[in-house]
């Protein structure tokens, strides 16, 4: 228990034709360190997420731009990239920081403005996540990689396409309760089942939406954390694994191999397992992908996360709330800020701070974070109290 | 994106004859091809291996909405294929009966017009498959 987070700052999640980059980042960093109740001059390092502002709003240099738009100019500032899993990285790279004992305040942040170009133009931008030479080149769009690997669950264990629309209608319902989501609007299954499709059997609701938004989060070393806060959150585990990059070099499609292996790393670091977990926040940047996400950290049996999903294990109310902020799918999913978002939502939970969709008597949390169709994992494991 | 000839000249092998590698210390083949074998990393033998472009559907999806450049192709069917040779790759499925692609189902390569650039710019070809 070496690192602790003592600040979060998050901005809402959406469309906003009216904010930029710089203003999203500026926003949520500051909000931290607020929260935090720290000065600036205290941040000794950051480390910000962005998956490619280089096609969204053609600009780079991205960690020189957050130090001085955010008036921190003269500190290590870096830019960390691994597709969606930028956010989920820049954390690890501030928890790594401190651990190393080079630094003992840092800020994580992450972000990403997606609404700056075409929704086209926004899918060849996130094809780059996968293999643009041997699968984007093919027109394999995301929506394609996570159907190909839908399809393989379906075959090898009878998923339905109804346990899909089940998990967009249950992190649907959460996003109603959590006011920074981009849609606060619950759906039936019906009308997952009946919306437009994108790539078989993936449908319009099965998918997280293009996203404006950014969220930061302090650490700080245990030293530290116990002089600047009353109410720390320990990460316990930070762990990061990976897969190979396109689909079709995978044994396995119906498996997320770098989950499983972040996850058996990050419960053995935490010294415990999957039954501890409180409460935890997957990446579900599509339906299936959640599915996935549980069996792979062990909440259920391989093959069984659909069941497990209609028995509303995985609601606010059942035995493992899973993506209590409304998930990607209804928070939002600018890339490079959702697992930092992912993060803020673990802390509040903790704090017990998350309002309605609040988890009781949550201890644990666990953040699960991928890049591209599963080559990158990063899991974090979130803890109350140091024994 | 991919406005540079080189960038698709340099694949021709691959993308126009399926050219992949074969690691000749461990027998594995790959498609697409590698430089290294991840197996047997610096004691890799790597040669050029030529895939005889049968092998059969592993996963398939229909794509309906496309990025810039596959608009106009929609919809269109994307598969994982499992090569004969014991490779995968991911393709597109053309002149074949919608209603009978499935997994299992045995496909053959062809040679295609993948997308052009724009009016002026780069056409690119490669492999797609149908059904056998």
């Amino acid at each position: 228990m070496e690192v602790a987070v003592i600040g979060v700052g998050i901005t809402r999640f959406g469309e906003f034709w009216e904010k930029s980059y710089r203003e999203l980042i500026t926003h949520a960093g500051v909000n931290a360190i607020k929260d935090a109740k720290i000065e600036g001059d205290e941040v000794q390092s950051l480390y910000v997420g962005s998956m490619t502002p280089g096609v969204f709003i053609q600009q780079e240099h991205i960690g020189a731009l957050v130090a001085d738009n955010v008036g921190l100019s003269g500190i290590p500032a870096t830019r960390v990239e691994a597709a969606c899993a930028s956010g989920g990285l820049a954390l690890r790279q501030a928890y790594l920081a401190i651990k190393s004992g080079t630094a003992d305040v840092v800020v994580a942040g992450g972000v990403e403005k997606m609404t700056d170009v075409s929704t086209e133009h926004a899918t060849v931008a996130l094809a780059g996540a996968g293999d643009q030479e041997w699968e984007a080149f093919h027109g394999a769009t995301f929506p394609a990689l996570y159907a190909l690997m839908a399809r393989r669950h379906m075959i090898e264990y009878g998923t339905k396409e109804e346990d899909l629309a089940q998990v967009a209608v249950k992190n649907h319902s959460n996003g109603t309760l959590n006011p920074n989501a981009q849609f606060q609007k619950a759906f039936t299954l019906e009308q997952v089942m009946n919306s437009t499709p994108v790539a078989d059997p993936l449908k319009l609701l099965d998918c997280s939406p293009i996203t404006d938004g950014a969220a930061a989060v302090i650490l700080a070393s245990k030293e530290k954390a116990k002089k600047l806060c009353e109410n720390p959150v320990w990460i316990t585990a930070s762990s990061q694994a990976t897969d190979t990059l396109a689909l079709h070099d995978r044994k396995s499609l119906s498996q997320t191999r770098a989950s499983t292996i972040a996850a058996k790393n990050a419960y053995e670091s935490a010294k415990l397992g999957p039954n501890k977990i409180d409460f935890a926040e997957v990446h579900d940047c599509f339906t299936i992908a959640e599915l996935m996400a549980i069996e792979s950290l062990g909440f259920c049996e391989l093959g069984k996360s659909g069941k497990f999903t209609q028995d509303g294990e995985t609601s606010l109310k059942g035995s493992k709330p899973v993506n209590t902020s409304g998930g990607l799918k209804a928070k939002g999913h600018p890339v490079g800020a959702t697992g930092i978002a992912q993060a803020v939502e673990a802390t509040l939970q903790l704090r017990g701070e998350a309002g309605k969709r609040q988890v009781e008597g949550a201890h644990t949390g666990l953040t699960h974070n991928v890049g591209g169709s599963g080559a990158t994992s990063v899991i974090h494991i979130f803890q109350k109290e140091v024994d | 994106m991919g406005e540079g000839l080189a960038l698709h000249w340099r694949l021709k092998q691959p993308r126009y004859n399926l050219v992949g590698t074969e690691c000749k210390a461990c027998g594995e083949k790959y498609f697409p091809p590698r430089n290294i074998c991840p197996q047997c990393r610096r004691k890799s033998q790597i040669q050029p291996f030529k895939f005889s472009g049968n092998g059969k559907i592993y996963s398939y999806t229909v794509v309906r909405a496309a990025p810039t450049g596959f608009e106009f192709q929609t919809p269109y069917a994307i598969a994982v294929i499992e090569l004969d040779e014991g490779a995968k790759c991911t393709a597109q499925i053309v002149d074949s009966d919608p209603n009978k692609i499935k997994n299992g189902a045995k496909v053959k390569m062809v040679f295609r017009k993948i997308m052009a650039d724009s009016e002026s710019g780069i056409i690119r070809y490669g492999y797609k498959f149908k059904l056998a």
